[in-house]
């Protein structure tokens, strides 16, 4: 508003007076510098992996930045461009990538390329061979970059995951054989060898080629202290495709399943991922290891998202009615008190309530049932109880705060002639007050439930989706809801995985998020509004 | 007072009576209803401050009294889970804010193609929330992070990007209404007089939508705290976890043993949340009740 002041009182506008780029200018030309650097850092570092998609669409969207923010054109593009980029890349995208995975195998057992998964498929087949030397083996590393050096009758080689093991000259050895210098490459100490459980990993991942020959085989090491020689009882053949067992002389060929498979039936435990078509949906609904566990999950997840909008509201509700009332005093504190629940994060009362649940040890047992040790958690009805009163303790203020807002904005004439024309509190309650509260809470409870259909924190800090459906071979349980068993069957935790499955099922949770929201638009017609 | 005198025993009776029956009774109910409330958080701080920091050994209120367990706190990850948390969550919301308002003021103040499109795409993305695709975040997360090891599993960084990924679907439509309150003449004689639509946006347009900047971030910035689902997918070193991971990992390990820790954790965190919460209750209703809804 005091532009429009000043505007009549300023001689001349700031057009006139322009003397070159301001601070605007300047500060755009040192964030755009910023992210410049940034995106080629990023540019480089996907080259050097070798990651071309990644690499392609980091060009594409540096490009636009300096176009959009250089350009005089594409004015509102200046403003949407960065939060397009994110909702692009880790929303959207992920949304069609899921609907993408749920339509193949991707999962243990089907990972990456087919090359990827004849690599796995050599290494796993890897043996030591028999009656080997064994070398005194010292781990080194330049720049992050692990290798070996071996000590084969006094001559130290060193060598890396890429280069083959090449004789070094100045190393010194210490009595048992085992390398302690090595000029160029720094010793990895023993001590920090068993520290550091990471680096324990990449210690027993590391295959150093003993020649450029891959049939010569590679050193490998148990323990970082001796290395010996495996080799693989297969081979790859890279133009048809397939790998042959030296020892038994199979030949393993790619099926259309992302499997190789020799003619008698073998299968290898590497594959690589390939379209299955619906077999992950009609894997959920028939296939009898999952069908029973999830339509139970299925419909305890409506079940729970149902019964808890109507519990919170109601204990919502009800108590707005009482305490909107301004004979009532003190409402100040008791408000402050109700609304404490949701106040406090949703889940630390998830933990909370867990241990007050627990059945040796928990207060509700000490304090309310005298010791009786109810399984609270345990017992698939108990514990579905308990999901619903903690989820009522932690969401009633909500509904409180909301319908004690909707009480005060009714007109109160209406119930007052209900009231003059002989209506009983009941009557004036059903018929008047609760249709008109409708009208401004129902899309509330519509996005509520569409919450508490996916509340994975809730279910997962309470009961874990336990206790175990009894003799499933799945990883669910009585209390799981559909975004939980995802989670247990997605294998993202470890365990086995199945991203192909999961995604199916989240699929199926996106159709109905999206019938209810459709429900919620017809009640708000938010369309209208744009 | 002048009818006080006049009233015979059995109309003060009968007026009690009613008070008793419309009023009295509301405060015999409003006990229990307070008891239901806050004993879940009394005993909580009676467990935080219990010495013993056993689940067992808490079971009667304020037995005896001690910060032991607030000191071992120390001995612990979790004020680097504090600190991650705060970070995570004041970069989310201050992402969410920045790019959130930008979008809504083109939304609100420019005309161009597509703009329709765009809202109606917007509205109907958001609808679908990311949790759900947690798996295709989990395996974006993996492919980005061979290329660019920042973007990867594990780093804080990632998640904050996948949190901005939600950002301008759940916020730019609350702020897009309150943009649209904001009258366009301010707009128009800031453009007559020179002006540039950067100098508007940042020196007139932000300071009159401060209020509702400070709803979206504080909606945001709570998202991101009670995060669980994608922080523990992403987060997967201990010392990179936030505190919905780490707490979750003591109450879900060793439970009995590390009650008192979890209580003395739960208190600290949760002040400042209450704090603000109550004080700033009229928004955050205000934004709740139209369309984001906290667990």
């Amino acid at each position: 508003m005091s532009v429009t002041h000043e505007a009549g009182t300023r001689p001349e506008s700031h057009a006139r007076t322009w003397s070159g780029p301001g601070w605007g200018f300047i500060a755009k030309l040192v964030i755009m510098m910023v992210i410049n650097a940034i995106g080629v850092l990023a540019i480089f570092s996907a080259y050097n992996a070798g990651s071309w998609v990644v690499l392609a669409v980091l060009v594409v969207l540096l490009a636009a930045a300096d176009w959009i923010y250089f350009s005089r054109r594409a004015l509102p593009l200046k403003y949407l461009y960065p939060g397009l980029v994110f909702l692009a890349v880790f929303q959207m995208f992920t949304l069609l990538y899921t609907g993408y995975v749920a339509f193949t195998n991707y999962g243990t057992g089907h990972l990456g390329s087919m090359e990827q998964a004849a690599d796995a498929a050599l290494i796993q087949a890897e043996r030591r061979v028999e009656d080997s030397p064994t070398y005194p083996l010292a781990v080194v590393r330049e720049d992050g970059e692990l290798g070996f050096a071996i000590t084969n009758d006094g001559v130290v080689s060193v060598g890396t995951a890429e280069d083959p093991l090449e004789p070094v000259s100045g190393a010194a050895i210490d009595d048992a054989g085992t390398p302690v210098q090595v000029p160029g490459w720094e010793v990895v100490p023993r001590a920090e060898l068993f520290t550091d459980t990471a680096l324990q990993e990449r210690v027993v991942d590391l295959r150093v080629p003993v020649s450029d020959d891959a049939a010569d085989g590679s050193i490998r090491t148990r323990e970082g202290s001796s290395g010996a020689i495996y080799t693989s009882s297969l081979t790859w053949d890279p133009a048809a495709q397939t790998l042959t067992d030296t020892e038994t002389g199979a030949v393993y060929s790619p099926d259309d399943r992302g499997s190789f498979v020799s003619p008698s039936g073998d299968r290898l435990a590497a594959g690589w991922y390939v379209p299955v078509g619906f077999d992950n949906f009609v894997r959920a609904f028939t296939d009898t290891a999952y069908a029973g566990p999830l339509l139970q999950v299925t419909l305890w997840t409506f079940a729970f998202g149902i019964l808890t909008v109507l519990t919170s509201f109601g204990v919502g509700l009800l108590l707005a009615m009482i305490y909107n009332d301004s004979r009532v005093r003190g409402q100040k504190v008791l408000r402050t008190v109700l609304i404490l629940p949701y106040a406090f994060p949703a889940f630390m009362s998830a933990l909370l309530w867990r241990g007050m649940l627990n059945s040796e040890f928990g207060v509700i047992n000490e304090w309310f049932f005298f010791g009786a040790g109810l399984d609270w958690l345990s017992d698939p009805w108990l514990a579905k109880f308990s999901i619903l009163w903690v989820n009522l303790w932690l969401s009633y203020p909500y509904w409180f705060l909301v319908t004690t807002g909707a009480l005060q904005a009714l007109p109160t004439d209406v119930t007052e002639a209900a009231r003059i024309d002989g209506a009983g509190r009941w009557r004036q309650f059903s018929s008047i007050t609760l249709p008109l509260l409708m009208v401004s809470t129902a899309p509330l409870a519509i996005a509520s439930f569409a919450f508490n259909f996916n509340n994975f924190t809730i279910i997962f800090m309470l009961t874990g989706g336990g206790p175990a459906f009894p003799g499933a071979s799945v990883p669910l349980g009585a209390t799981d809801i559909l975004i939980s068993a995802i989670y247990q069957i997605s294998g993202v935790a470890g365990g086995r995985a199945d991203y192909g499955l999961a995604s199916a099922l989240s699929i199926i949770v996106f159709i109905v998020i999206g019938i209810i929201s459709a429900l919620a638009f017809r009640q708000t017609r938010k369309l209208e509004e744009i | 007072m002048t009818a006080t005198p006049t009233l015979t025993k059995s109309q003060a009776a009968s007026r009690r009576r009613r008070w008793l029956s419309e009023v009295g009774w509301k405060y015999p109910v409003a006990l229990i209803v307070v008891f239901y409330a806050a004993f879940p958080l009394v005993y909580a701080l009676s467990a935080s401050l219990d010495r013993s920091g056993s689940l067992s050994g808490s079971t009667t209120l304020f037995r005896n009294v001690s910060l032991d367990n607030y000191a071992a706190l120390g001995d612990t990850l979790f004020w680097t889970w504090v600190g991650n948390t705060l970070l995570v969550g004041g970069s989310a919301a201050f992402g969410a804010v920045m790019m959130g308002a930008a979008a809504a003021y083109a939304f609100s103040r420019f005309r161009f193609r597509g703009r329709r499109a765009s809202l109606t795409t917007l509205l109907i993305v958001q609808m679908f929330p990311q949790t759900v695709a947690f798996v295709a975040v989990f395996l974006l997360l993996i492919t980005l992070g061979e290329a660019v090891p920042l973007l990867g599993i594990n780093s804080k960084v990632a998640l904050i990007c996948v949190y901005l990924g939600g950002a301008l679907g759940a916020n730019t439509f609350l702020m897009y209404g309150f943009f649209n309150t904001i009258p366009i003449e301010i707009d128009e004689a800031a453009r007559i007089d020179g002006a540039s639509h950067a100098q508007t946006y940042w020196q007139l347009i932000m300071p009159l939508v401060v209020p509702i900047l400070a709803v979206v971030g504080l909606l945001a910035f709570i998202a991101a705290f009670g995060d669980f689902i994608l922080a523990k997918i992403v987060l997967t070193g201990e010392g990179n976890w936030t505190l919905a991971v780490g707490m979750y990992q003591w109450v879900s390990n060793q439970l009995t043993s590390r009650w008192g820790l979890f209580a003395a954790g739960a208190m600290i965190a949760s002040l400042p949340v209450l704090a603000l919460f109550l004080s700033l209750q009229r928004y955050i209703v205000g934004g709740l009740s139209s369309g984001s809804v906290k667990g």
